[in-house]
């Protein structure tokens, strides 16, 4: 029993991780349709300049964790927006090409991390709280587990009353509805390409500084494996979905932590198999329009 | 008028001449003692310069088997990777347990290749266009995972190397290159012809039309889905090919052969050399593994070493100055090396041609004049 509560706890919260980083490549994908292939080092940048953070103030106080998941945050908005109106901008409308773009920029940047801060993993020591563990009906529950549910919640509940309550959240839904109507009433769309960009650089930046916690180390590919899964959670999730990704997020992070621990280690088989399944069953994913 | 016909057949023979002798004079390269500084570590009939020049004719295939999918069938796929490992792993695996020799592992190692293109393709074309691209990079990333997960048969990070026992002696050792060089030489050629026959079939025609515009093949009758299924098979076991002869070249293979990298690698170098050109593709991959080569080279010198952080560090990086080259190429190149020497050469000879055409058209207007004269003279 407690094993199952365990795996079940640590699947969700993996999924929370997946769900940070899918939610800005599904809200790119779904306005722009564009696949972001620099997603990853977004990530990867603001783990780095978290990890920088932590050298410098004391990062096993809650105070200078908080921040650096802040800074980290701040980074992966810049990142992105200057990578959006750089890179993508001037390729406006040709989605191969905006494609290239993206994987020439990530080739290029995981490059440069590594010859800035070396090719080896750094260790990094956050608070000693995320390292102990919280009892759930008899399982031993990682703590970190339970920071990257908590942030990924707040990240979605802002990006839900973001996308509702706002004008420029209305813009981005209706973009991602019909957008030759949003550009017919007049209204320029491609301010809001920028913005979206902005967000999910935020997300995966917050996602980074936490995934560096979560692996307790930061390298220059840390990024690359946390995109795969990601792209794999927004097909399954139905490409421009944000409640596809988190559904799928969670499902697929449940399911790769069940393999892992029951079918003997084959937790990232038995995700590209679902992959498989729902795209015989179902191509469009679970949440979806026909593509 | 018969110069203006015979024109037209005498330069259609001029690619294949030229191709012809290029490939005459890479075989018999080997056997010259050509230095060439800067671009060949040494005189062209030592070891090193021909395994570096057949590793560029491995690449060239590889580049050459995936443009027939981006080219041809304007399929994005992220999962190439998959089937040139499949043809080193294949391979290395076959020689290292079954004891089969060299010859019929190769045919068995192509169908295995054959056989994973046929599912991961037949799956991943339920979907299109980006998605697709998702798909494919998904299923290399199964593979690369099976690769480094099973240790015990692949030889994990450490890599699998050639098990000699049953390869003939002239294709062993550092002696040999010469004949490893005309392999992969053989194996470009082959892989070439396969590509041109792909382009010029109705097969070839179907996928290509179905990347325009999928919906009026359909509406035609004719299948766009097996037509691409079968592109994709054909471009994989292509890709499985140079696999093969990857393996043989370099002794053994690493992880790396299967790895989303490779993938991004080769696509690369398509990009770099011109989608949808055959040649561009060749290009793409010899330039890119020569410069690839020679700036890990440089940066290792003592040059770089000097220089102060902010150029030592991008500078000594391989990868960002080709990454770099690589999306200045997307934005400001858009046809690659072969698009743009491409799109030159058809604008000086439809320079030639509007001048024909003009006169022509001169002729017209007097002629016209001279019948509106005599009408109304009339």
């Amino acid at each position: 029993m407690s094993g199952i509560v365990l795996v079940l706890v640590t699947g969700v919260g993996l999924g929370a991780l997946y769900f940070l980083v899918a939610s800005g490549l599904s809200l790119i994908y779904g306005l722009m349709h564009v696949l972001n292939f620099a997603h990853g080092v977004f990530l990867t940048l603001s783990a780095f300049v978290g990890w920088e953070l932590a050298q410098r103030l004391d990062v096993a106080s809650w105070g200078g964790f908080a921040l650096s998941v802040l800074v980290g945050g701040a980074v992966g908005a810049l990142f992105a927006t200057v990578t959006e109106l750089v890179l993508i901008r001037p390729l406006y409308e040709r989605h191969i090409e905006q494609v290239l773009v993206t994987v020439g920029l990530a080739l290029a940047a995981v490059a440069l991390f590594e010859g800035i801060w070396g090719t080896d993993a750094i260790t990094v020591a956050g608070p000693p709280w995320l390292k102990g563990t919280t009892q759930v009906l008899g399982a031993n529950i990682p703590n970190i587990y339970w920071l990257l549910m908590l942030c990924a919640a707040v990240v979605l509940a802002a990006i839900v009353l973001f996308l509702r309550r706002t004008r420029y959240g209305m813009i981005i839904r209706a973009g991602v509805e019909n957008r030759a109507m949003v550009t017919a009433l007049g209204i320029d769309v491609r301010r809001s390409f920028t913005l979206v960009f902005a967000i999910g650089g935020a997300a995966a930046g917050i996602g980074g500084v936490l995934a560096m916690h979560w692996y307790t180390f930061v390298s220059a590919h840390m990024g690359s494996t946390l995109l795969i899964f990601a792209f794999i959670v927004t097909i399954i999730g139905g490409l421009g979905s944000l409640t596809g990704a988190a559904i799928a997020s969670v499902l697929v992070a449940v399911l790769q932590q069940f393999a892992n621990t029951y079918l003997g280690g084959t937790g990232d088989l038995i995700v590209v198999v679902l992959l498989a399944v729902v795209l015989l069953v179902r191509p469009r994913g679970l949440m979806g329009r026909t593509l | 008028m018969t110069r203006a016909a015979a024109r037209p057949t005498w330069r259609a023979f001029v690619p294949a001449a030229i191709g012809v002798a290029l490939v005459v004079i890479m075989a018999i390269l080997p056997l010259l003692n050509i230095t060439l500084p800067g671009i060949l570590p040494g005189p062209t009939y030592t070891p090193g310069s021909l395994a570096l020049l057949s590793l560029c004719m491995v690449f060239a295939a590889l580049a050459l088997s995936y443009n027939m999918l981006l080219g041809s069938g304007g399929m994005l796929s992220f999962g190439h990777a998959l089937y040139f490992g499949a043809g080193a792993y294949g391979l290395g695996i076959i020689l290292e347990y079954s004891g089969v020799p060299l010859w019929p592992g190769v045919f068995i190692a192509l169908i295995g290749g054959l056989v994973i293109a046929m599912v991961t393709g037949a799956v991943s074309m339920r979907v299109s266009g980006i998605p697709f691209a998702m798909v494919t990079l998904a299923f290399a990333q199964a593979g690369s995972l099976l690769v480094t997960r099973n240790a015990q048969i692949t030889g994990g990070e450490e890599g699998l190397s050639l098990n000699t026992e049953n390869v003939p002696d002239f294709l062993v050792g550092v002696v040999n290159t010469r004949n490893l060089y005309w392999l992969c030489l053989a194996v470009l050629v082959v892989v070439y012809l396969v590509a041109l026959w792909v382009d010029r079939s109705s097969l070839g025609h179907v996928a290509h039309a179905a990347a325009e515009n999928d919906l009026r093949v359909r509406v035609l009758g004719l299948r766009p889905y097996v037509a691409k299924l079968i592109l994709f098979v054909i471009a994989g076991a292509m890709a499985c090919l140079a696999g093969i002869s990857y393996f043989l070249l370099q002794s053994g293979t690493v992880p790396r052969a299967v790895s989303a990298d490779l993938t991004i690698t080769v696509l690369v170098m398509v990009v770099l050399g011109g989608v949808g050109f055959r040649w561009g593709a060749i290009v793409g991959g010899m330039l890119y593994t020569l410069l690839d080569q020679r700036l890990t080279v440089l940066a290792g010198s003592e040059a770089i070493a000097s220089l102060p952080d902010v150029l030592r560090v991008p500078l000594s990086e391989p990868l960002f100055l080709l990454g770099a080259l690589f999306i200045l190429v997307v934005m400001f190149l858009p046809g690659g090396i072969a698009g743009t020497v491409d799109g030159w050469l058809r604008r000086r000879r439809g320079r030639s041609a509007r001048a024909a055409l003009s006169e022509l058209g001169d002729a017209d207007d007097a002629m016209t004049a001279e019948a509106a004269r005599e009408e109304v003279g009339a």
